[in-house]
């Protein structure tokens, strides 16, 4: 029999006779039950990341864990149980849709519907050759264009973006990575065109490179000089813009790439502390910096594991802040994010089962407590969502926070021996892999080595065999299969219109500005890419301004940083 | 009859970088006893075709996620018959609406795969098409 009582501050209690009584009792029952029947064989005894799972947890399962030490109370370290003392109760998540496609003057529109139904913050999706430093007139951009995401070549196009939106009002994510300090730049110089000084904007930047390399390979520079990019954004901001959080780090394509849960948070929270050591070897204070960087999470259908995950996350982040960094302000200890339900979760065949798939992964990241949400649509497994999904995802949200009351209590789940045990092992699992990245050197040199893309492609295989051997259900795809489904769906199309029209207006824009003076401000940020002491971003800004091109303004920098290319890994 | 294994090429063309599924697809057909060419990111349709030739390929699967599928697979098609090499096999997945799924497949792109799609559906696919290849009918 275990041992109950580790600590005596521990949350397992002290057995009694009559409850050792009843667990004989309940063991011998146990043993006599008989698997179900399911349509797959039925992994009922491991989550989806093959984490073992017991039949029931019990108070041996917590009994290590400290009261004071590894749960706490809401808004107190190590912040297990959240990073607010009230919770949802002073303040609602932010809902949060990610939206972008075509031209700038749609996504606009879009962007004035969400607002006007109810939607908090903008967060901008930008299409491939806007995310890979291409121009849309550029010969690699062809068939791309404002396909995943809206076109943004210049000033000129991010000006229309936020055309009639209060940018001063409004908070603002951008999904932009490699060309991150482009968009910044432009979204700078489209908010002071309008009156509104950059001191004044709030939102984020997902310009987190290294899960770039990692997992969705949407890069543009190799990753040391890309280092020195993001440094140089995170101080610029840090001095003079009080209100912007720097750097959002993200785990979601980590996920999406096919890694377990454990993989995510570990991955990503190595990069969080690899951007942390980089800012503190460029001389800065980790408390001026560290309670602007935020997280972006994956939301996946395993419900309670993606719970245990956010909140080992919190625990994780806030010891290695406050013990291995030094950080003394709290705020550096507190780890925020954002959360999207998973894509790749979602199925092409019954396509509105997604709904349900999304209201399940929304309430796990609720009851983890995320700052902000995005729901997924259910068409996004074919194409981008048509307004009415977008609005079904929405309302979802909103059922969520509204109607279902999970917002009333701080961290429901905490002390549920399942759930406090599942958080313990997420928190084993992340060290245990921080060690082996230590091991190679560091995050960039286990990227090298082909570490995390191995290990996330023989998770995504083990996963995909799982589906194929029936072991795992995923209803409509290899269980409650419909024959002859509708193909009724209707699909938002990107034309080759948009395509034409964008590129024709960069070329407009080339014959039209003062090209001389657009070669000025190019020179000059070359000129700072080659002294690692001259921040980039004041000359990033001049580029916008003078309305120098992406395409442009990356092509002065690979000058200089060169271009990554990966060796890939099967 | 004993004669070396299929030879298949998995490609990621343009700009995405979305390849959880290609590799994917790489890893199921080696584990079926092909050989598998992955070619990694961002390749242009003349290099995928290329490879291909060069390679002896009898299949070339094309992997796209961001849209671009009615851009890139024609491409592939029109290198194919310019590198008169339209008896390799060309098939592709990703996120592609049915309706363009059937243009694709009238433009000569032999199958396509959607997300869910079984592995296996598409290991068979792959062995009865490529075999067929080898094995010209008398």
């Amino acid at each position: 029999m275990a041992k109950m009582i580790d600590r005596p501050s521990g949350l397992g209690a002290q057995p009694t006779p009559a409850f050792e009584e009843q667990r004989r009792r309940w063991e011998a029952a146990s043993a006599k039950g008989r698997s179900r029947k399911d349509p797959g064989s039925g992994a009922v005894d491991r989550t989806i990341s093959d984490v073992p799972l017991k039949v029931v947890y019990a108070p041996e399962d917590v009994a290590a864990l400290d009261l004071a030490e590894d749960l706490a109370w809401p808004g107190e370290y190590p912040y297990t149980r959240g990073i607010h003392p009230n919770g949802y109760r002073d303040r609602l998540w932010t809902m949060r849709q990610f939206a972008g496609f075509g031209t700038a003057a749609q996504t606009n529109e879009r962007y004035h519907f969400l607002l006007a139904h109810g939607q908090h913050g903008l967060s901008v999706a930008f299409d491939m050759p806007t995310l890979m430093g291409y121009d849309s007139d550029a010969p690699q951009s062809r068939g791309e264009v404002g396909k995943c995401g809206v076109a943004i070549d210049s000033l000129v196009d991010m000006e229309v973006l936020f055309d009639g939106i209060d940018m001063g009002d409004i908070t603002s994510s951008m999904t932009i990575n490699g060309p991150a300090c482009i968009a910044l730049a432009q979204y700078i110089a489209a908010a002071e065109k309008k009156g509104i000084p950059r001191a004044k904007l709030g939102g984020t930047l997902q310009a987190d490179i290294l899960k770039e390399y990692i997992a969705q390979k949407e890069w543009i520079f190799p990753p040391r000089p890309h280092m020195r990019i993001i440094v140089d954004m995170i101080e610029f901001c840090t001095r003079e813009m009080p209100k912007w959080n720097t750097i959002s780090i993200s785990g979601y394509h980590i996920r999406e790439a096919g890694s377990t849960a454990a993989q995510e948070l570990a991955f990503t929270l190595a990069d969080g502390f690899a951007y942390v050591e980089a800012c503190v070897a460029a001389g800065m204070d980790v408390d001026s910096f560290a309670g602007r960087l935020s997280f972006f999470f994956n939301s996946h259908i395993d419900f309670f594991e993606e719970i245990a995950k956010f909140r080992a996350a919190r625990r994780i982040y806030a010891r290695h802040m406050r013990e291995k960094y030094g950080a003394k302000d709290p705020r550096s200890w507190q780890l925020r994010f954002h959360t999207q339900t998973a894509g790749c979760s979602a199925t092409a065949q019954q396509p509105e089962n997604n709904i349900v798939r999304v209201a399940f992964e929304a309430m796990a990241a609720v009851l983890g407590g995320t700052q902000s949400l995005h729901t997924n649509s259910m068409d996004e497994v074919m194409a981008l969502p048509t307004e009415k999904s977008v609005e079904i995802a929405l309302r979802t949200q909103q059922v969520l926070a509204y109607e279902t009351n999970v917002t009333n209590v701080v961290d429901p789940l905490g002390g549920s021996y399942y759930v406090e045990a599942l958080t313990q092992e997420m928190e084993d699992a992340a060290e245990s892999y921080f060690a082996q990245i230590a091991e190679y050197g560091g995050v960039i040199e286990a990227i090298e080595a082909g570490f995390f893309q191995r290990e996330i492609a023989d998770a995504s295989y083990r996963y995909q065999r799982s589906i194929e051997t029936r072991d795992r259900v995923i209803v409509g795809v290899n269980a409650f299969v419909k024959e002859d489904e509708p193909e009724n769906l209707n699909l938002l199309k990107i034309t080759e219109e948009t395509e034409r029209g964008q590129a024709a207006s960069v070329q407009d824009l080339r014959a039209k500005r003062d090209g001389p003076a657009v070669q000025r401000t190019l020179e000059r940020l070359q000129a700072a890419c080659r002294d690692p002491k001259d921040n980039l971003m004041p000359h990033l800004i001049d580029c916008a301004n003078a309305y120098a091109t992406e395409g442009e303004i990356v092509e002065a920098m690979a000058s200089v940083f060169g271009r990554y290319t990966e060796q890939a890994v099967l | 009859m004993n004669e070396r294994p299929l030879r298949v090429v998995i490609a990621k063309a343009g700009l995405d970088g979305h390849d959880r599924g290609a590799k994917v697809i790489a890893r199921a057909l080696r584990d079926a006893g092909m050989e598998v060419i992955y070619t990694g990111l961002f390749q242009a349709p003349e290099q995928i075709v290329q490879t291909a030739v060069q390679e002896d390929a009898d299949g070339i699967g094309l992997s796209i996620l961001s849209g671009a599928h009615m851009t890139l697979f024609p491409l592939v098609v029109e290198q194919l018959k310019a590198q008169d090499a339209g008896d390799i096999v060309f098939f592709g997945g990703g996120t592609i609406p049915p309706e363009d799924a059937k243009r694709l497949k009238e433009l000569g792109v032999r199958e396509i795969f959607t997300p869910g799609a079984p592995l296996q559906t598409i290991v068979d696919f792959v062995t009865r098409e490529c075999g067929k290849r080898r094995t010209p009918a008398a």
